[in-house]
């Protein structure tokens, strides 16, 4: 266990060491080299869905987020090739959803939108899904857009590991898999869900929103706006419960 | 007869089914049992089932909208599934039917007597086309039964009523090989393995050569040996009986006419790892299947070789029977373990392996029926007898599921290592245009092929054989295939769920003779990034078909496309057609072409 140190794997050339029981991705954020990901938080369970940190392991595709880091494994991650899948996932990922950024309460803080910034995504590319979704503005203090969900279960996670509780899951099949809410009215009212849990707030994208506060950051002087997504250290949600008290 | 609204039930029965060796608290079976009841699965009782069950709200809801036989709004008390597969589904029948009840596909009809919609293969190829009516199978239709299908139905006659010899399901078996032809005595496997002590057998096991039957060909012998080394509090076994790849019908065959000797490899396996527990798990389109089995495991435990004290021995092993409700995915081992633990059918992330981390976390072999069988013939016969048939790399024999443009579709059993040609001769198939061996997820040839062998060195398969003779449109089949994926993706991952419904929009655009060649360049670009990046062989697998027509029949697809630079999947006058009907307009004015 102690000598764990003396592993190492390395990504892009780069030599890093990892300790025993991370995955690439531990062992990639610790060494400040960045994986794109969205689906992925330290410190909760690793979910492996988003697929946008898939690397090149030996040869072979693997999500870096899951995959355990082995002694002497060579991983590629920031090629073409890779960059290429990143952006089309990127893409898929905006148009089986409705995504209009300009309108978005969530501009400039939004994970998915940075995403595409960072891998120089200029259009969907892809014919738009327009899928029919629900809105659940029940609770007072937070509104579900399901619209904008990108399916990372970061909430689900969140609810569960960090919070306590069992707020969120993912329901369905395929196209038409989505977030659902653990009341048997499936309105987040009906939950024991708090303003001040991570899972109200760990949402990359605008799907969970903390009504009355869209605004208090002006555009143009958010996360996105001023450091990219692929900075060091740059987590928007830390992984304790927030200040917001006013329920 | 008014429609069931689901909310008065008092005057209706409780029907439930025989659940002897069975978890009558499974969430799936009590789900099936409350739409039996009820034809749908009504919002009010998802809350009284999660307090029965101590399970969250949530988990049901993902489930009912998870599983394609549950369903949220009523269905018809003749309920009837039709299989859309290229061999037991027909669309033009479907349309028939549809007609003669006057319904459209997907409908509950007002009167609430009957509903129609399409299901996945139902595993019926060797005697389609054939459909699901209220769970129950019916084979061989033609036009003039569906009449009187549709006739029974509006007089509601019972389905007690209706021919027996509808119901039947033949075997079908044309060439028996190595297992199919050797007779099995229950408790002789057992036998050999309680005296032979379980390293003796496990190291029998491995020198027969045995691989995983399913298509993937783990090393079966292998496979035991890192489930027996780990820890745990149990260990498990569990049977994969969720033949869902469209074309494959060989376990069907096994466990109507060889459950004793599928049984009895669970059992062995149990012994030789440490298990106490077994578990079928079955596919919901062989429900069917459910009271033989259920009698085969009763007779068992009254040969005492399930249950405590096996065969006198002090081995103690019992097995347990949990059926699915439709979904393809769950045929994935770890998917399969998600379902039987009462959630979604969702492939983990691996490692850790079920070998290690399975069922309830604990140490777990997933076998397919065709594998566990062959153990049990090994233990009594020795690794020899069975792995003197059969190629370098692929031991003993292989049992195929031939369907499609052929004289006698039905179970073939050959050694590894036969030439596809020679298959061909047997079922008599003459001009045949492809084949697609190992089903949708497998490789589709063509005829310059058919020197090529069975075999993991060569094609590999878990036994759906489809052939498609000269006549038959071959891009429609993979536009059928697409169609499947697209709707068997569980939508875990970006690159199945989303790129497996663009494959699906893409060929429908080519097929619909609107394709460019830039929807050719796109599809092949997206067809290699769900193949290459998705998270399980689902995703991995679901393009090969196109990508397979692609490469062999490229002429198919060119036949199709427009000749231009582009042409956008948008049809910018169908778009008009609301606002047509709304201003009653048809003239040529308010068409844009």
């Amino acid at each position: 266990m102690s000598d764990s140190n003396h592993n190492t794997i390395t990504i892009d050339g780069r030599e890093i060491p990892f300790k025993a029981g991370q995955t690439i991705m531990d062992a990639a954020l610790d060494a400040d080299i960045y994986i794109p990901h969205l689906c992925h938080m330290p410190g909760l369970k690793p979910h492996g869905s988003c697929k946008l940190c898939t690397v090149e392991v030996n040869g072979r595709s693997a999500s870096s987020c899951t995959l355990p880091a082995t002694a002497g494994q060579q991983i590629t991650s920031n090629s073409e090739d890779l960059t290429e899948v990143r952006k089309t996932i990127t893409q898929m990922l905006f148009i089986e959803g409705n995504h209009f950024c300009p309108s978005c309460e969530k501009t400039g803080d939004c994970t998915l939108q940075a995403m595409a910034y960072h891998l120089d995504m200029l259009d969907g590319h892809f014919p738009q899904f327009y899928p029919r979704r629900e809105i659940d503005a029940s609770h007072k203090s937070i509104v579900l857009d399901r619209d904008r969900c990108i399916l990372c279960a970061l909430c689900v996670r969140a609810s569960r590991e960090v919070d306590n509780k069992n707020v969120f899951d993912i329901g369905g099949r395929g196209t038409d898999a989505k977030l659902i809410v653990n009341a048997p009215s499936g309105k987040l009212a009906d939950t024991n869900i708090k303003v001040d849990d991570l899972a109200a707030h760990i949402c990359p994208v605008g799907a969970i929103m903390i009504k009355e506060h869209g605004y208090e950051v002006p555009i143009g002087r958010r996360t996105f706006d001023l450091h990219s997504v692929a900075e060091p250290r740059l987590e928007p949600v830390a992984l304790h419960k927030g200040k917001l008290t006013d329920e | 007869m008014k429609p069931n609204n689901g909310l008065n039930t008092l005057n209706s029965p409780i029907v439930t089914e025989n659940k002897i060796h069975m978890n009558s608290n499974h969430l799936l079976h009590r789900l099936y049992d409350l739409q039996t009841q009820l034809h749908h699965i009504p919002k009010q009782s998802i809350t009284t089932l999660a307090d029965e069950l101590a399970l969250p709200v949530s988990q049901i809801e993902a489930a009912v909208d998870f599983y394609s036989f549950l369903h949220r709004t009523p269905r018809g008390r003749f309920d009837i599934m039709f299989s859309n597969c290229t061999s037991c589904g027909d669309i033009k029948m479907i349309q028939h039917l549809c007609d003669q009840m006057h319904i459209a596909s997907g409908e509950t009809r007002t009167d609430g007597a009957v509903s129609i919609s399409e299901t996945s293969c139902i595993g019926m190829c060797d005697q389609g086309p054939a459909l699901l009516i209220n769970g129950r199978t019916i084979t061989q239709l033609s036009n003039r039964r569906l009449d009187l299908i549709a006739e029974y139905i509006e007089a509601e006659r019972p389905l007690e009523q209706w021919p027996i010899e509808w119901f039947d399901v033949h075997d079908n078996v044309r060439k028996n090989g190595l297992l199919l032809s050797t007779p099995f005595e229950p408790g002789s496997g057992l036998l050999a393995a309680i005296n032979k002590g379980s390293e003796a057998m496990l190291a029998n096991i491995d020198q027969s050569g045995l691989r995983g039957r399913g298509g993937a060909g783990f090393g079966t012998g292998m496979k035991w040996k890192f489930c027996r080394e780990a820890s745990g509090d149990a260990h498990y076994v569990i049977c994969n009986a969720d033949e869902g790849e469209p074309g494959t019908f060989k376990d069907r065959i096994l466990l109507t006419s060889h459950a004793h000797t599928v049984f009895e490899g669970m059992t062995i396996c149990g012994h030789i790892i440490g298990a106490k527990k077994g578990y079928l798990y079955l596919r919901a389109e062989y429900r069917y299947l459910l009271p033989a089995l259920q009698a085969v495991l009763t007779r068992r435990h009254k040969a005492k070789l399930l249950g405590e004290n096996i065969l006198e021995q002090g081995f103690n092993f019992d097995i347990e029977i949990i059926i699915g409700a439709g979904a393809y995915i769950c045929g994935e081992e770890s998917a399969l373990i998600e379902s039987m633990e009462q959630k979604c059918g969702i492939p983990r992330v691996r490692p850790p392996f079920p070998v290690t981390s399975g069922y309830l976390n604990q140490p777990t072999v997933v076998n397919n029926v065709e594998t566990l069988a062959a153990a049990a013939q090994i233990a009594v016969h020795g690794s020899h007898w069975f792995n003197s048939l059969g190629s370098d790399k692929s031991a003993g024999s292989k049992i195929l599921s031939i369907s499609g443009d052929c004289l006698t579709p039905g179970v073939y059993e050959y050694a590894f290592g036969v030439r596809i040609q020679r298959i061909l001769d047997d079922c008599g198939a003459e001009d045949v245009q492809a084949i697609q061996v190992g089903g949708p997820s497998g490789t589709l040839i063509r005829s310059d092929e058919f020197d090529r062998k069975l075999g993991f060195e060569d094609l590999a398969t878990g036994g759906s054989f489809m052939i498609y003779g000269k006549d038959c449109d071959l891009l429609e089949v993979i536009r059928n295939f697409s169609h499947f994926f697209a709707h068997e993706s569980c939508g875990f991952c970006t690159p199945c769920r989303v790129g497996t419904t663009l494959l699906r929009n893409g060929l429908d655009k080519i097929c619909h003779g609107r394709g460019t060649q830039y929807d050719m360049d796109e599809m092949r670009r997206m067809a290699t990034l769900v193949k290459q990046r998705s998270h399980c062989g689902l995703g991995q697998t679901a393009p090969n078909p196109i990508l397979d027509a692609l490469d062999r029949f490229p002429e198919l697809f060119n036949a199709k496309l427009l000749h231009s630079d582009f042409e956008p999947h948008f049809d910018l006058d169908a778009a008009l057609e609301e606002a047509r009907q709304l201003t009653k307009r048809d003239d040529a004015e308010a068409h844009l072409s």
